[in-house]
């Protein structure tokens, strides 16, 4: 299945992009994903239980992912 | 009337609590936040706002029903600004309305201080030096 990566901030910039596709396999959850991006050039960079949302909502980490999902990678956040 | 919004340009309070404005309400509780010039005693030049566009709207239009339910206001309005902001330049405006003034700031300052901690929007300070970095990069994450 599919799922799509939404980078923002810091970490867009360590990665040095903002959006990504990632193929993973069914029933992978959102630490699997956070692994698969630790795993890519400038990923490393990232901490290794950031801030997650699934479709806009913030999600633990051992939530199952679904195909097509939109999984955003949350730096520290720093509004107002 | 509840409503919270991003926007690209100049935040109007006085519009804010325009909106917010009814017979019946006798208080209106305002907070607007501005760019200042100095960061943890770095001179700061302008700030970089950035964020997760759907999913802040939504987090903010959350937090004014939560502000609804704990202090039974009926009337909020805000604004986040995106983009470059220059010195005293407000990047956020919340005007919350009530017959009175205890729920009316109450539910300002709940709504200011989850909009802080909950809303995915960032700061890129820019400073006199000519270095720029990511506002709170290297703290921990809200729980």
């Amino acid at each position: 299945m599919t799922v799509t990566v939404r980078l923002f901030a810091s970490y867009a910039e360590k990665l040095g992009r903002s959006e990504l596709e990632l193929t993973m396999p069914h029933g992978s959850t959102v630490a699997d994903v956070v692994r698969s991006v630790n795993e890519l050039p400038g990923g490393g960079g990232l901490p290794p239980s950031p801030l997650v949302a699934v479709n806009l909502s913030y999600a633990p980490s051992q939530t199952v992912i679904e195909n097509g999902d939109e999984v955003a990678i949350i730096p520290p956040v720093a509004g107002g | 009337m509840m409503h919270a919004s991003l926007v690209k340009r100049a935040i109007d309070i006085s519009s804010l609590a325009a909106a917010v404005a009814k017979d019946s309400n006798g208080a209106t509780a305002i907070f607007l936040g501005t760019v200042r010039s100095s960061n943890e005693g770095r001179a700061v030049t302008g700030i970089e706002y950035s964020a997760y566009e759907e999913m802040a709207e939504r987090e903010m239009v959350s937090i004014l029903s939560e502000a609804r339910e704990k202090f039974g206001i009926a009337d909020a309005s805000m604004e986040h600004r995106l983009g470059t902001l220059h010195i005293g330049e407000a990047s956020i405006g919340v005007a919350v309305a009530h017959p009175h003034r205890g729920p009316a700031m109450e539910a300002l300052r709940y709504i200011v201080d989850e909009t802080k901690r909950r809303a995915p929007i960032w700061k890129l300070e820019h400073y006199a030096d000519g270095t720029r970095e990511w506002v709170n990069a290297g703290s921990a994450q809200p729980a």
